[in-house]
């Protein structure tokens, strides 16, 4: 790969350790992909996750110096001292978990601690070179945004935030954003459950492809697009799509194709979505938790469950868990719908994933959630996975019918 | 007994030089649906259920997973020196090579010749990424 002078002198470790580690990791990167040189990223998004792998690249690059260039966001861990408040959350890997978060601290990044950056705290535009992990950002950023990042690993992410540089390869060129699979669509999607749905066969059945969905006449909301993007790259790996017409990048089918629409396709109708909900609705009776908010919720969303619950309770033997960013919070407390939810008995955390240690109180208890990517994950003795609607109504009632 | 000796170039992609029995899975890998005391991968539909990845040389396809859970399946399974002493691989992603990178695994890949055909389970595998040669010992 060809590199600047200043790049040599990053890879010589002329700029400190942490950088020179940094520049290595990426530069293995692109000679894997015989990428020709680095190219400038205006921002990032680091998949930080509170885990061993996270803790030991994150020290070796803040030890060694490194600062990020770019704007560098984060993903959520948890919010340690709430929990430990709360349960007897296992003291080891909370000690990593706040050693993670300290880490991104001294690497001067934006400790947004929210999967969905791309709605507030780090957001790039149409046509921004970035490297963007985390599984919905990804897809978000590729195709409802249109922007260019590869399907980065958090540390590739990092590595790029703190150089402020990616290896020109994959997605960043033009030739490879082309479409390889044919989706038709022949359902009428009526709301964000029914994305997460069509977001978890779609991955399934494609598993690494760069889909187009053709048929969709009504226009995905934000949540919509979110949960097709967090459901097709968790059960499958879907770093981009295409919606004619309502995503930027390509106007028609040829042209998401490039020109070469392949013959074979598959396609979506009522059944598959309903054969989805049927696989994925597994625990019925009594539940003891409901898990909102994988990925994050957004206000909106928030101002959802507050509608849900108004003047509600929530049944004695149910924990009610909303998980969402610092952001959406401070403006869902702001505009009431914490105060709604909370007098219902349920409770809103920010900063926190519902993949983490964090949730060990609720290991063999059955819950529900209207993630399927929340049930991937296997946490939890049972989890049934339905709509919004469905599981507030279970956490009323205090059982799944 | 006739010992039957290959010599095969490769690309290197993560250096370093490794040796070990073969294990050939078809299927791509998640580390982290491994026992990170054991190496044994639990993922009960695959192919290699039940087997032991650590300090085998690892031929596959490629990776699967999120990006998160792939890296630390394969830190913590180096943390205890149960990793695979190398990985050959067909495709390569952004993923499995930061997955390397981290455990310290060489890793290469553009095998002169069909992996899957010419190595089995249970050969002898010597990988110098350095040299991006592969080395095959059958008895």
């Amino acid at each position: 790969m060809h590199l600047t002078k200043e790049e040599e002198e990053m890879l010589k470790g002329e700029l400190g350790q942490g950088t020179q580690t940094a520049i290595e990791l990426l530069v293995t990167i692109g000679d894997a992909y015989d990428a020709e040189k680095m190219i400038p990223i205006s921002r990032a998004h680091a998949a930080s996750s509170g885990q061993e792998g996270d803790l030991y690249f994150v020290e070796l690059l803040a030890n060694g110096g490194a600062k990020c260039r770019v704007p560098t966001s984060t993903n959520p861990v948890y919010d340690i001292e709430y929990f430990e408040g709360l349960f007897k959350a296992p003291r080891k890997e909370a000690e990593v978990a706040r050693k993670v978060m300290e880490g991104y601290k001294r690497l001067g990044a934006i400790l947004s601690w929210s999967c969905l950056p791309y709605l507030a705290e780090n957001i790039p535009l149409n046509g921004e070179t970035v490297a963007f992990s985390e599984s919905s950002a990804t897809p978000y950023v590729n195709s409802v945004i249109g922007a260019r990042t590869n399907r980065e690993a958090a540390q590739s992410a990092l590595a790029a935030g703190i150089i402020g540089r990616t290896p020109e390869y994959g997605l960043q060129l033009t030739e490879n954003r082309k479409a390889t699979v044919l989706v038709k669509v022949e359902v009428d999607l009526n709301n964000e459950f029914e994305y997460s749905l069509l977001g978890q066969y779609v991955g399934r059945e494609i598993g690494y492809a760069i889909p187009v969905l053709a048929g969709i006449s009504k226009h995905p909301s934000t949540e919509d697009f979110i949960n097709f993007c967090a459901m097709a790259n968790t059960s499958g790996a879907i770093p981009m799509f295409y919606i004619p017409g309502f995503t930027p990048e390509a106007e028609t089918v040829e042209e998401a194709f490039q020109g070469d629409v392949p013959p074979d396709r598959i396609t979506v109708t009522h059944s598959e979505l309903e054969q989805m909900r049927q696989e994925l609705q597994t625990a019925r009776g009594e539940i003891d938790f409901v898990l909102l908010g994988c990925p994050h919720y957004t206000l909106k969303q928030l101002g959802e469950v507050a509608r849900l619950l108004k003047g509600k309770k929530i049944h004695s033997g149910v924990d009610f868990w909303v998980c969402t960013s610092a952001t959406a919070e401070l403006l869902a407390k702001r505009t009431g719908y914490i105060d709604i939810i909370e007098k219902a008995g349920g409770r809103v955390v920010a900063d926190t994933c519902i993949d983490e240690p964090c949730w060990t109180v609720y290991k063999e208890k059955t819950g529900m959630t209207d993630s399927p990517k929340c049930a991937y994950y296997r946490r939890f003795k049972e989890v049934a996975v339905a709509d919004l609607e469905d599981c507030t109504k279970a956490a009323i009632k205090g059982k799944n019918e | 007994m006739r010992t039957l000796m290959t010599k095969l170039k490769c690309h290197r992609i993560v250096g370093g030089y490794g040796e070990g029995e073969a294990l050939v899975s078809y299927e791509p890998i998640c580390f982290y649906l491994t026992d990170p005391k054991t190496g044994v991968i639990r993922e009960k539909t695959h192919e290699l259920s039940g087997k032991s990845v650590a300090n085998k040389v690892l031929v596959f396809p490629s990776g699967k997973a999120s990006s998160v859970v792939q890296i630390d399946g394969l830190f913590k399974l180096a943390s205890r020196n149960l990793a695979p002493k190398a990985m050959i691989v067909k495709d390569v992603e952004t993923v499995l090579i930061v997955s390397a990178v981290i455990a310290k695994v060489p890793l290469v890949d553009r095998l002169e010749k069909d992996p899957f055909e010419v190595i089995h389970t249970g050969d002898l595998v010597k990988v110098n990424a350095e040299k991006c040669l592969v080395t095959l010992i059958r008895k």
